[in-house]
């Protein structure tokens, strides 16, 4: 158990008669690569979901670290180390992207309860906020509110505010969504940068990025995992090919 | 070029609460109606009583997104609590006002745990049944209250022993405006500070503030005690100043009044709820000069006209307007 830095163990959920997740088994190890795939309405925004606590799961279990952490809220799991990003943009629209993640930080370390005390007097964070957004180099246009950021600046923030909580399991939903090709490869490689002691499992539609990025590849099928395996492997799989309605998906010769 | 960078990030934040000339002399302004218009003194607390009210509000609506239709409630309880000690025979203002503060404090943190479990429309229903409740309560306590006769028999000594409550009104507009500038300069203080980031958070994007790993009710809580407590004291300071306590104090007309105050005069930006509450209580004294049956004809008006055209309320028209004007130059 030990072993594994996130594991759900037969998680259910249904919409009424639509059933989401069925039987749902998954291990990350630590400083695991994964990538989440699968056709649209297979579950992966589900599954996040319910292994962040934004969804209640109807059974089955979520493990943190070998803790079982099924019953406590979204934010406490953010406080023991699960994070996430949206898939569509949640950010917030009218702060700027530094107060964005100063405010992330702050929430970390436990003083954005401090109303006395002004802002400017918590050097560490703000400049610990103002590194992270170095790192996905976003220092240029840090004063500038979230909604007023290109979008694929909307997203690398989507990325720092997940980052700024210190995250030891990063969960990312289609972090390249709507990027186009070249920055999306720089988005990944800015991932791929991120430090092995941080788990992370991302979604992505795009093959090439798939099997660039990612150690091993989960294939998730109307709510329930199909097959787990390296991105050879999944690229040889015949099951895979018929779920992409016996199309070769982009890319995936390159596997 | 590159210390100005590294030094870049707390020069901006600073830069951000740094005062303003138009705020000195907004401040400044406020001590006029003592030389230049000394007959409306009266008029005067009037709009600081409710100044200080939007102001509370102003904290909940305008930075954690908190709508509420029933903030009277708090108000009331302020009031009450001040006329009430007052009659049971401790007239000191001061104390009054604390005691008036920790009162509304109290059932603002009670009443804090529904509202911050609700947003939006269901928000506005129970923040407006609390209003109804108290209101009624204080109603059928008549015994306690003097119901629809109102509170009487309420005796406010002297300030510090020397003013007294004059019938002109000058001791109590420079003690509702003493006690609204050291408010304003608390509520200033906290939406500098983390806390102020994290309301604007919740405002922005509650789900998200999940995501990083924030106890928004708790965030909520603290800051709707904080607001009810506010509020309680412009109620204090009515009841005090006046000498009376009426059921209307609790009432949805005045929750009403001061949502559309803070609308008025922008929300968010703490000026624009004292900018709401000076407009508006000198539009209704001055409308109801002119027309006294149909003055909310004017209000209404006056409401419908600022939101059609300016959005973001005065506040938010003028900072339109100096923005274009530095742009321009």
């Amino acid at each position: 158990m030990s072993e594994s830095a996130l594991a759900a163990r037969g998680i259910n959920k249904r919409f009424g008669s639509l059933v989401v997740a069925a039987d749902v088994d998954l291990t990350l190890p630590p400083g695991a690569r994964y990538a989440l795939i699968g056709p649209n309405g297979a579950g992966k925004t589900t599954l996040i979901n319910l292994m962040t606590g934004m969804l209640r799961p109807d059974a089955g279990q979520i493990l943190l670290g070998g803790e079982d952490v099924t019953a406590l809220a979204a934010e406490d799991r953010v406080r023991r180390g699960l994070a996430r990003t949206f898939q569509i943009n949640s950010l917030f629209p009218h702060l700027t992207a530094l107060e964005s993640v100063i405010l992330a930080v702050c929430e970390r370390r436990r003083v954005a309860q401090a109303w006395w005390r002004r802002l400017i007097a918590y050097r560490e964070e703000i400049d610990e906020a103002h590194q992270i957004l170095g790192a996905l180099m976003l220092d240029a246009v840090c004063h500038r509110p979230a909604r007023e950021l290109a979008y694929g600046q909307q997203r690398l923030l989507e990325i720092a505010l997940a980052l700024a909580s210190r995250p030891k399991v990063l969960l990312l939903d289609e972090p390249a969504a709507g990027v186009p090709r070249d920055e999306s490869n720089e988005l990944f490689a800015a991932i791929a940068g991120l430090s092995r002691d941080i788990t992370v499992l991302f979604i992505e539609h795009d093959m090439e990025l798939v099997f660039r990025f990612a150690a091993r590849v989960i294939v998730m099928v109307g709510g329930s995992i199909l097959l787990e395996g390296t991105p050879a492997e999944i690229a040889a799989d015949p099951q895979v090919r018929a779920v992409y309605l016996g199309k070769t998906p982009r890319g995936l010769r390159n596997g | 070029m590159t210390s100005a960078t590294i030094a870049g990030p707390r020069d901006y934040l600073q830069a951000q609460m740094r005062w303003r000339w138009g705020e000195i002399a907004f401040w400044l302004a406020t001590l006029l109606p003592f030389i230049v218009t000394p007959d409306y003194l009266l008029l005067a607390s009037q709009v600081a009583i409710a100044a200080l009210f939007v102001l509370s509000l102003d904290l909940i609506l305008g930075f954690a997104g908190i709508v509420s239709l029933g903030h009277a409630a708090y108000f009331g309880v302020g009031a009450y609590t001040a006329g009430l000690i007052s009659k049971w025979g401790w007239g000191e203002p001061l104390t009054g006002l604390l005691i008036a503060a920790l009162a509304a404090g109290v059932f603002g943190y009670l009443t804090s745990f529904i509202v911050a479990r609700f947003r939006h429309l269901p928000l506005i229903m129970i923040t407006l049944g609390i209003g109804l409740l108290l209101q009624e309560a204080a109603n059928s306590a008549s015994w306690l209250t003097g119901g629809f006769d109102g509170l009487q028999g309420i005796h406010t000594w002297p300030i510090a022993g020397r003013f007294r409550f004059d019938l002109y009104g000058y001791t109590a507009y420079g003690y509702a405006l003493a006690a609204l500038f050291v408010i304003f300069l608390g509520a200033r203080r906290l939406i500098h500070s983390p806390f102020g980031l994290a309301l604007r958070g919740i405002r922005d994007n509650s789900q998200r503030m999940r995501a990083i790993g924030a106890s928004t009710h708790s965030h909520i809580r603290t800051i709707y005690t904080i607001a009810a407590m506010i509020a309680g004291i412009a109620g204090a300071i009515l009841a005090q100043s006046t000498e009376t306590v009426s059921l209307e104090v609790l009432g949805f007309q005045r929750s009403a009044d001061v949502l559309v105050m803070l609308i008025l005069g922008g929300t968010g930006r703490l000026y624009g709820g004292l900018l709401g509450a000076i407009v508006y209580m000198v539009a209704r004294d001055q409308f109801s000069g002119l027309n006294p049956q149909y003055w909310y004809f004017w209000i209404g008006l006056l409401l419908i006209g600022v939101v059609v055209v300016l959005p973001n309320g005065l506040l938010g028209g003028l900072a339109l307007l100096t923005g274009r004007s530095k742009a321009a130059s």
